[in-house]
């Protein structure tokens, strides 16, 4: 980032937002770091999705909504509910599967939930949650709020034809819907090359006449500002808009381990993205800009990471559901 | 004779027949990954190449019809699904398409297509990653349904489905892919439609259905030693359902236990009690029973994962419960 910043008209108060996206970025990072820590101590045993590398996209959109807007989340799900606001301590507890989890112990790492916080739920099905994301902003349109809705997905989404249907009617019906894919250039085992004959999602939205941009999804105030344009646009009632943001997990498709071994990558390229860390450079320009300082940010980290061990503490000491209690939960009463 | 596990067993059918038969293709997500599907596939790739062993993107609907498609050409494809939870994506080819297609058009056009779906459940999965659909498949007219149990089946029967001219939905088992047993070297079919005994015994008749078949098998001997001798049928095929083989055997032991590890309600051991009532009720000493999943989404916390999936203890309590409830009728045995 060069001399001085202009990200002026999009906040008010923009040393908080930075402040504050900086600690939600790290939070998801400390959170992650911590779980794949317990996933290879085997405390953990459902699978995890890290979403170690790609912080600045669930910050940089989530800080540019309002806390009735809707969330849609995907299997990779955890950096979407922290920054949208959910408690991180019934995330741990979830994924300890206790009766203290945000979902009971019913749905583990995959399937998180935070409903007052405007965020139903995630869902490990492959472009699962994009019409469910067009659902609440058909809700929003028919009782005419301003509020929006956001589906975040993989690449791999794009896959499905799901993914097209739902851009497909939500342009058509003009719904308050952000359609915010994270490419990271991997479906599981697969590279992006592989799987889609035109790997620049974003352009697909041309054929639904829908803005469709595609930006550097390490780039936290990038994304906060080109969310916060698709927001606006969708409040206003002109419709939805696609999102790319291209970015890298740092982990395997699933679990702690960096998968080099499985030779689906090389070292350079996860360096290459390694050295592109959406945090450090936050950090950096909080620091040319005086907003915080080298003790600030450490002061920082510290207490994330207390706060991070309170929620292990947590959910070690809840208790397992009740196993006569497996069939609570599949019908609710009216 | 030679021993090899059942995922080798699979894994070895498909080298021969693809080898084999020029018209035989393998198309689905992770048919070149070595750890995707279990180690199924290993090898395919580099001996076939892309163009018979086609990975692809996260497409279940179009992946389908296009494998029923080049069906109608003289091929037969076989189409792999690395989780059954993911052929719902599926359903329309499968169901209104794929199944019809013989019947709608007069028999004019058959579909000799495999649809592979592997179960994958437990290890706090939860709903979307757990499911077992053989019930679903079996209600769909039109469709055959194999579910093999063992190495030697799950190669005679995978050749057959390949070679019946009618649309087979393959089933295999993760939970079995470790299992060892005998498996000849060449070729060689197991008849669809024609179910096994894997224990001969005068008490009891309990039918199974894929991995319960080995549940079924360690109840067995407890139950032996309860003196109360089991005779135990593997259906292998749910649809054509070896009625006969069944009834025969409730003839002879006057009780039936049928174990299935999918849902209770419309299920694969609702369908086979139905039978049997209807068919051979005078024959009947003690009312059937299921052992069966509750009708409830695969749980992910481990506590509830043990109360869910039935295992040989369910088993072996669920035949104790009619020996004792019925004890009247069982003339001198305790
Ligand atoms: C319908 C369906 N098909 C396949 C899968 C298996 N699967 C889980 S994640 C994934 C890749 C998704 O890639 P992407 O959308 O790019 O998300 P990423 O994992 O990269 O975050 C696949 C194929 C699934 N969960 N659902
Ligand atoms: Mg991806």
């Amino acid at each position: 980032m060069n001399k001085k910043l202009d990200i002026s008209p999009v906040h008010t108060d923009l040393e908080t937002l930075l402040k504050k996206m900086y600690i939600t970025m790290l939070r998801i990072r400390k959170f992650e770091e911590k779980t794949g820590e317990l996933v290879s101590a085997k405390e953990i045993i459902c699978p995890c999705h890290l979403y170690i590398g790609q912080e600045a996209i669930a910050t940089g959109v989530c800080s540019a909504l309002r806390k009735e807007d809707y969330v849609f989340s995907t299997h990779r799900s955890h950096g979407h509910y922290i920054a949208k606001g959910g408690s991180i301590k019934t995330l741990m507890a979830e994924l300890y599967g206790k009766i203290t989890g945000c979902s009971k112990g019913r749905g583990g790492s995959m399937h998180i939930t935070s409903p007052d916080i405007g965020f139903p739920g995630s869902s490990a099905i492959v472009a699962g949650t994009i019409p469910l994301a067009v659902g609440a902003a058909l809700s929003f349109h028919i009782r005419k709020k301003d509020t929006v809705s956001v589906a975040f997905f993989g690449d791999g989404a794009t896959n499905e034809g799901a993914f097209y249907e739902s851009l497909n009617f939500a342009a058509l019906k003009k719904l308050p819907v952000i359609f915010v894919c994270e490419n990271n250039f991997y479906s599981t085992h697969m590279t992006i090359s592989d799987c889609l004959s035109d790997t620049r999602i974003y352009k697909k939205a041309e054929a639904f006449k829908m803005p469709g941009v595609c930006i550097d999804g390490n780039d936290v105030l990038k994304v906060f500002k080109q969310a916060k344009e698709a927001i606006e646009y969708a409040r206003e009632g002109k419709g939805p808009s696609l999102l790319e943001c291209s970015t890298y997990r740092w982990r395997g498709h699933v679990g702690p381990n960096i998968d080099l071994d499985k030779g689906l990558r090389t070292k350079e390229e996860l360096e290459s993205w390694m050295a592109k860390c959406p945090i450090k450079r936050l950090e950096a320009l909080l620091l040319k800009q005086g907003i915080l300082s080298k003790s600030e940010t450490h002061q920082i980290e510290k207490e994330i990471e207390r706060e991070i061990e309170e929620t292990v503490v947590f959910a070690k000491k809840s208790s397992f559901p009740k196993a006569n209690e497996l069939q609570k939960y599949v019908f609710t009463e009216n | 004779m030679r021993k090899l596990s059942y995922v080798q067993a699979i894994n070895e059918t498909l080298h021969q027949i693809i080898e084999k038969d020029k018209n035989v293709f393998l198309v689905g997500q992770g048919v070149i990954s070595p750890w995707y599907v279990g180690a199924t596939t290993v090898g395919l790739i580099d001996k076939f190449g892309d163009k018979r062993i086609i990975d692809t993107p996260v497409s279940e609907n179009a992946i389908t019809g296009v494998a029923a498609g080049a069906s109608f050409t003289g091929m037969r494809p076989i189409v792999m699904h690395p989780r059954m939870d993911f052929m719902y994506y599926a359903m329309d080819q499968i169901a209104n398409q794929i199944a019809n297609w013989y019947y709608m058009f007069g028999g004019m056009k058959n579909v000799p297509i495999t649809i592979w779906g592997i179960i994958n459940r437990g290890g706090e999965q939860a709903a979307q990653h757990s499911q077992a659909l053989q019930s679903m498949f079996m209600h769909i007219p039109g469709l055959k349904v194999v579910m093999p149990s063992n190495p030697f089946d799950v190669k005679g029967l995978l050749v057959s489905a390949i070679y019946d001219d009618n649309p087979v939905v393959f089933i295999d088992d993760r939970w079995l892919y470790k299992i060892v047993g005998d498996v000849p070297k060449e070729i060689y079919t197991v008849p669809i439609g024609k179910g096994a005994i894997r224990k001969k015994g005068k008490d009891i008749t309990i039918v199974a259905t894929g991995w319960m078949v080995q549940k079924v098998i360690e109840a067995g001997s407890i139950l032996q030693k309860d003196g109360i001798d089991v005779e135990i049928i593997d259906v292998r095929t749910l649809k054509p359902l070896d009625k006969t083989l069944i009834f025969k055997s409730v003839k002879k032991t006057s009780r039936l236990v049928v174990a299935d590890a999918g849902w209770r309600t419309c299920g694969v051991a609702g369908e086979i009690s139905a039978l049997v009532t209807e068919n051979i009720f005078e024959s009947l000493k003690a009312p059937i029973k299921r052992v069966v999943l509750p009708d409830t989404p695969a749980p992910m916390s481990s506590v509830l994962e043990r109360a869910y999936y039935p295992d040989t203890n369910d088993i072996v309590a669920t035949v104790r419960s009619l020996f004792k409830q019925h004890r009247r009728t069982l003339g001198g045995k305790k």
